[in-house]
C-alpha cells in the first residue's frame, strides 16, 4: 500500500489541518481509497464546510413545511394530502468544461433528488449566467447548455417551464447552470434517506458504474485555472432514457412497502450516498464492491467509490423483500444488485476480492465534517446615484428600443422554444411570463414556479440584493395569482477564503433570511457553489432563488399579455424613481455604481397581498411585476406578449421623467382591468398606492409625446438572441 | 368502443393522450406494454409521443422492431384505426405503415411552440369535426419532425390527397416562412391509402382545454368518438 505523501494529500484537496483530522479520526494512516473518500466527503461541495455556519441562520419552518433542508429536497404541503417537493442545484463547473453533458447531468441530478423522495417530477426550471456576449466562448456555452438542458428534460418528459438568463463578463470563465425540479407526491408517501435496521439489505439500482466523473465533487470545490480543460474526464455523461426508466421504476416500487430508505447517487456517488444514509440513520454499512454492477472491468475500489456515473440509486430494503424490487427493476431493464447490509457497528466496511479496501467510522466523516468560520469583510454600501442632466435621454422610446434589443433584456424565446414546456398536459402559464403555472392534475389547483436573482444588485449590496432576490420571486408568484409558499436557494459565489467574497456570502444570507422571515416564506432546500473564480476573477455574487406558490383555482391565473383593447392600465405600488443599479444606467449610460433599490418588506407584502386578492376576485385581466428596466420596460413586455399597443400618460409629477420611466423601485405591479374604479377604491382602503397610467390598444406604444410601432419593438426584442446565435465570430 | 395506447419505456406523452382520449371517448384506453405480444381487438390504437427507447439511434427505429409492433401491423391491415403522434408518427414511418421519413428539424434544434396547421381534408374519422381548409393552432414539441419523401412518393401523396395537415401561417399561408421544420410540402400529418392510419407531428392532445393550450385539438378526439359510435352502431 502506497504511503500517503503531502503531495497526495494536496492533490485530494485536503489542507494540512484537515489531513491531521483524518489521522486523528482513523487512528492510523488511511490508505489511498480511504483518503479518496475523505477527500470527496469533506469537499466544499459535499460538506458545506464554509457555508454551514451561515446556512443554519436561515428560517426553514412554517406550518406548511413538511421537510426543510437536509434531505434530498424540500417538501411543502399543498393541501388535499398532496405535497410539492423541490430543489435547485448548481452544475456550474462541469457545464463550463463540457456544456452539453454538464447541463444535461445537472438536470438529471436535480430530477433524481426529487423523485428519490417519492415525487413525480412535474416541472423543471433553470437559472443560467453566461459571460459577455463578446467573449469567444459564450456562444458555444449558450448553445451547449441550452441543448443539454433540453436534451435531458425533453427526453424524460418533464416540462421545462421557465427560468432566467443573464450575460455579464464576470461569468466569462465561470458560467452558472442552476437547475430546479418540482415534483408532486402524496403526503403519506414521502421517502427519506435515513438508513435504519441492522441486517437490512443495501440495494443498488439503475445504471452500471463506470470510470466517469471521478472526483467531480472535488473539482467543483476549487477555482479554475488554465488547466481546467484537462478536467473534462471528471464530467459525467448523462443518459436521460435510463433516468426515465429509473423514475418509472422507482415510483412503481414506491407504491409497494419495501423501501426503508432511498438516496440517489449524486456528487461523490456511492460513497456520499452510503455515508449520508448511514449517518442519518445511525447505522453501519458493509458493502461488497464485487457485487456493484460495473460498466468496465478492472476498476479499483477507489474508482468504484468515487465514480459519479449517472442514473444510479441506493436503497435500503427489508431482507426477504428484495425480489419485489428486483422484479420491478427487471421489468424496466435496469440493473439491480444487493451490494451489502446495514450493521450496528457505525463503520463503513468496503470489501473487494475478499479483501477489506476501506474501513471508516461513519459519523466523524459525514456529520462531523469540518466547519469553518471563515473571516469576512462586510461589503461597504454604495452611495445613492445622484441624478444629473447628462443622462436624460433625447428620446424615451428610442432608448426603450435599445434596451429591449440588449443581451440582458431581449426575449429568451430562442432558449425556451428548445425546451418541451407542454409535455404532461398541465402547463397553464408558459415560459415568458413572471411565473409558470402548472395545473395539479386531477384538481383545480395551480402550482406557480419561478426563479430569480439580480446579481448586479447583489454585487453593489449583498444584503439588499439577497432580500431583493427573495422578494422578486415572491412578487413573481403573486403576479400570476398564487400564494408564495417557500423557496430553494442556490448560492453561487467566488472563493470563500477571500474575506471579501465571504462577506458577500454572509450579506446575501442575511438579506435572504430577513426577507424569508418577513414574508413567511421559508427556505426548504438549497445548494452552495463556491470557488466560482478563474485567475482571481470572481463571479458577481449570485444567490439564485427558486420559489413555488399555490393557487386554489388555476383558471384564475393571469399572465403578462394584454387581453384586449381599451382596458385601463394601473400601476400598483409607489414610484420614487430609484435609478441606481438600473438597467437604464447600465445599458444606456454605462454607469455601474450606486446603491441598488431597497426592498421595504412591509410594503412588499401589503402590495402583493392586495394584487393577489384582485386576481382572486377576477378583477384583473393581466398582471406583470416590475423589475429589471422599470416601468417602461414592463409596459413594453406586456405589449410584446400580446401584440396590442398601449398609450401611457406622463404623470411623473415631481419625479424626473427618466426616473419615472426607468427607475427600479420595488414592490410594484402593472395590471390591466375593466374595473379600474373598484380597484382604486380597494387599493386606497388598503393603503396601497395606485395610479391609472394609461390604456391598452392600437398598434403603437405611446409614451408622453412619443410613439413607436409595436412591430418595431418586436423586431429588436425578438431579434437579438437568434441573430447573436447564428453569427460566427 | 375500445381503444388502446401502446406504452414504450420512453413514451412521455401517454398521460396527456390518455386524458384527451378519456375526455372525448368517455372511456380509458387499454395501456399495452411494448414487450407484450398480444393486443386485444380494439377499435383504435394510439402510438403516443416520447422517445420510445431513448431514440439515440433514429427516432422510432428501434420501436419499429418492438415485440408489440407486429400486432399493431396486423390490426392496421384489418382496418383498425391508428393514430400516431410525434414519436408515434416516427414509428409509423419506420414500420412502413406510412411512407417517408422524419429527419432532424432543418434548424437542427428541438422546437416547442404553437403552430398553425391547415386541415387538408375532413372526410376521415380523425378530422370530420373540422372544416376542410380550417386553420387550427396546436403545439409541436420535437427534434425530428422534418418530413421527407422522394418526389414520386410526394406526387402520389398529393394525387391521392393523403396529406392530413400542413404547417401554415395564421392566415393559412403555406410557404417556406411558415414551414416549421423543413418538411417536404409543409407536411405535418398524413394518412395511409385506406385512411385508417393518421400520423402527425403536432400534438392535438395538448390542445383540448381552455387555458391549457386551447381547444383546437379537441375536434379530433370528438371526431374519433362520433365516427366510432356511428361505425359500431
Amino acid at each position: 500500500m502506497s504511503k500517503i505523501t503531502a503531495k497526495i494529500v494536496a492533490e485530494h484537496g485536503l489542507s494540512e489541518e484537515e489531513y491531521q483530522r483524518v489521522l486523528d479520526i482513523m487512528g492510523r494512516e488511511p490508505n489511498l481509497t480511504e483518503l479518496g473518500v475523505f477527500s470527496v466527503m469533506w469537499s466544499e461541495h459535499c460538506s458545506y464546510k464554509s457555508s454551514k455556519k451561515w446556512l443554519k441562520t436561515l428560517p426553514t419552518s412554517a406550518p406548511w413545511v413538511i421537510c426543510g433542508p437536509g434531505e434530498n429536497a424540500g417538501v411543502v404541503d399543498i393541501g388535499d394530502g398532496q405535497a410539492a417537493i423541490f430543489k435547485m442545484e448548481s452544475h456550474n463547473h462541469p457545464s463550463y468544461i463540457e456544456p452539453y453533458q454538464g447541463a444535461a447531468t445537472g438536470v438529471g441530478g436535480i430530477l433524481r433528488d426529487v423523485f428519490t423522495m417519492g415525487a413525480r417530477p412535474i416541472a423543471n426550471m433553470n437559472a443560467l449566467r453566461f459571460g459577455s456576449p463578446d467573449h469567444p466562448k459564450t456562444k458555444h456555452l449558450v448553445s451547449g447548455v441550452v441543448a443539454g438542458i433540453g436534451g435531458y428534460g425533453n427526453c424524460i418528459g418533464v416540462p421545462t417551464v421557465g427560468g432566467e438568463t443573464n450575460f455579464d463578463s464576470s461569468y466569462d470563465g465561470n458560467i452558472l447552470v442552476n437547475a430546479m425540479t418540482v415534483g408532486l407526491a402524496n403526503t403519506n408517501k414521502i421517502f427519506y434517506s435515513a438508513a435504519t435496521g441492522a441486517g437490512n439489505s443495501v440495494v443498488y439500482v439503475g445504471s452500471k458504474t463506470g470510470r466517469d466523473g471521478i472526483h467531480g465533487a472535488t473539482m467543483a470545490s476549487t477555482e479554475f485555472n488554465e488547466d481546467s480543460e484537462e478536467k473534462r474526464p471528471t464530467v459525467q455523461v448523462g443518459d436521460p432514457f435510463t433516468e426515465k426508466l429509473l423514475v418509472e421504476a422507482c415510483l412503481e416500487l414506491m407504491a409497494t412497502d419495501v423501501i426503508v430508505a432511498i438516496q440517489d447517487m449524486g456528487a461523490a456517488g456511492l460513497t456520499s450516498s452510503a455515508f449520508e444514509m448511514a449517518s442519518k440513520g445511525g447505522v453501519g454499512v458493509e458493502m461488497d464492491l464485487d457485487k456493484v454492477p460495473a460498466r468496465e472491468s478492472g476498476m479499483s475500489a477507489y474508482e468504484f467509490l468515487l465514480s459519479e456515473s449517472q442514473e444510479r440509486m441506493l436503497m435500503v430494503i427489508e431482507p426477504g423483500k428484495e425480489h419485489i424490487a428486483q422484479a420491478i427493476m427487471e421489468k424496466w431493464e435496469l440493473d439491480f444488485a444487493v451490494v451489502g447490509q446495514l450493521t450496528d457497528t457505525g463503520r463503513m466496511v468496503i470489501k473487494m476480492n475478499g479483501k477489506i479496501e476501506a474501513d471508516l467510522p461513519i459519523d466523524p466523516l459525514a456529520s462531523a465534517s469540518p466547519e469553518y468560520d471563515r473571516p469576512w469583510i462586510k461589503t461597504e454600501p454604495q452611495e445613492d446615484f445622484s441624478l444629473n442632466e447628462n443622462i436624460f435621454p433625447d428620446s424615451y422610446l428610442e432608448t426603450l428600443k435599445q434596451i429591449l434589443g440588449s443581451p440582458n433584456m431581449c426575449s429568451r424565446r430562442w432558449i425556451w422554444e428548445q425546451y418541451d414546456h407542454t409535455v404532461m398536459g398541465n402547463t397553464v402559464q408558459r415560459p415568458g411570463g413572471d411565473a409558470a403555472v402548472i395545473r395539479v392534475q386531477g384538481t383545480l389547483k395551480g402550482l406557480a414556479i419561478t426563479t430569480d436573482c439580480t446579481p448586479r444588485y447583489c454585487y453593489a449590496d449583498p444584503y439588499e440584493g439577497g432580500k431583493q432576490a427573495v422578494a422578486e420571486t415572491w412578487r413573481n408568484i403573486t403576479a400570476v395569482g398564487a400564494k408564495p409558499l417557500a423557496i430553494t436557494d442556490n448560492m453561487n459565489f467566488g472563493n470563500p477564503e477571500n474575506p471579501k467574497i465571504m462577506g458577500q456570502f454572509v450579506g446575501a444570507i442575511k438579506g435572504i433570511g430577513e426577507a424569508c422571515v418577513e414574508l413567511d416564506y421559508p427556505v426548504v432546500s438549497g445548494n452552495v457553489s463556491l470557488y466560482n473564480e478563474t485567475a482571481g476573477n470572481a463571479i458577481l455574487p449570485t444567490p439564485a432563488i427558486g420559489a413555488i406558490g399555490i393557487m386554489p383555482d388555476y383558471r384564475k391565473s393571469v399572465g403578462v399579455a394584454f387581453q384586449g383593447e381599451g382596458e385601463d392600465i394601473l400601476l400598483i405600488g409607489e414610484t420614487l424613481g430609484h435609478l441606481g443599479q438600473s438597467i437604464f444606467l447600465r445599458e444606456i449610460s454605462k454607469i455601474e455604481h450606486g446603491a441598488p433599490p431597497k426592498v421595504d418588506l412591509v410594503i412588499e407584502r401589503r402590495n402583493g397581498d392586495c394584487v393577489r386578492s384582485l386576481i382572486g376576485d377576477n378583477l384583473l385581466t393581466a398582471c406583470h411585476d416590475l423589475s429589471d428596466g422599470g416601468l417602461l420596460v414592463g409596459i413594453a413586455e406586456m405589449v410584446l406578449a400580446s401584440n396590442i399597443g398601449a398609450k401611457i400618460n406622463d404623470i411623473s409629477g415631481k419625479t424626473a421623467l427618466v426616473c419615472w420611466a426607468y427607475g427600479e423601485d420595488q414592490a410594484r405591479y402593472l395590471v390591466t382591468t375593466k374595473h379600474a374604479d373598484q380597484i382604486i377604491k380597494r387599493c386606497k382602503s388598503l393603503s396601497v398606492k395606485v395610479l391609472k397610467i394609461g390604456i391598452t390598444g392600437g398598434a403603437d406604444l405611446s409614451f408622453a409625446d412619443e410613439s413607436i410601432a409595436v412591430t418595431k419593438l418586436k423586431e429588436v426584442y425578438e431579434g437579438w438572441l437568434p441573430d447573436y446565435m447564428v453569427t460566427i465570430n | 368502443m375500445k381503444s388502446a395506447i401502446i406504452i414504450f419505456p420512453g413514451s412521455n406523452r401517454e398521460r396527456d393522450m390518455v386524458m384527451a382520449l378519456e375526455a372525448s371517448l368517455g372511456t380509458l384506453p387499454l395501456e399495452i406494454w411494448h414487450a407484450d405480444t398480444d393486443l386485444p381487438k380494439v377499435d383504435l390504437i394510439v402510438l403516443p409521443g416520447g422517445f420510445s427507447y431513448g431514440d439515440y439511434l433514429r427516432s422510432g427505429a428501434m420501436a419499429a422492431y418492438s415485440p408489440i409492433i407486429n400486432e399493431v401491423k396486423n390490426q392496421a391491415k384489418k382496418g383498425v384505426y391508428i393514430l400516431g403522434v410525434c414519436n408515434g408518427f416516427q414509428i409509423l414511418t419506420e414500420t412502413g405503415l406510412l411512407p417517408g421519413a422524419l429527419m432532424r428539424n432543418s434548424n437542427l434544434k428541438f422546437i416547442c411552440k404553437d403552430v398553425h396547421l391547415k386541415v387538408e381534408r375532413n372526410d376521415t374519422i380523425f378530422a370530420e369535426g373540422y372544416k376542410s381548409n380550417d386553420i387550427i393552432r396546436i403545439p409541436v414539441a420535437h427534434h425530428d419532425g422534418n418530413y421527407f419523401a422522394d418526389d414520386d412518393t410526394l406526387r402520389m401523396l398529393e394525387d391521392e390527397a393523403r396529406i392530413g395537415f400542413r404547417y401554415c401561417g395564421p392566415e393559412g399561408e403555406i410557404d417556406v416562412v411558415n414551414n416549421l421544420n423543413g418538411s417536404c410540402n409543409n407536411i405535418a400529418g398524413l394518412y395511409n391509402d385506406r385512411g385508417n392510419i393518421l400520423g402527425m407531428m403536432p400534438h392535438p392532445e395538448n390542445a383540448v382545454e381552455n387555458m391549457l393550450g386551447g381547444t383546437d385539438g379537441k375536434p379530433m378526439f370528438d371526431s374519433i368518438h362520433t365516427g366510432l359510435v356511428r361505425l359500431l352502431g
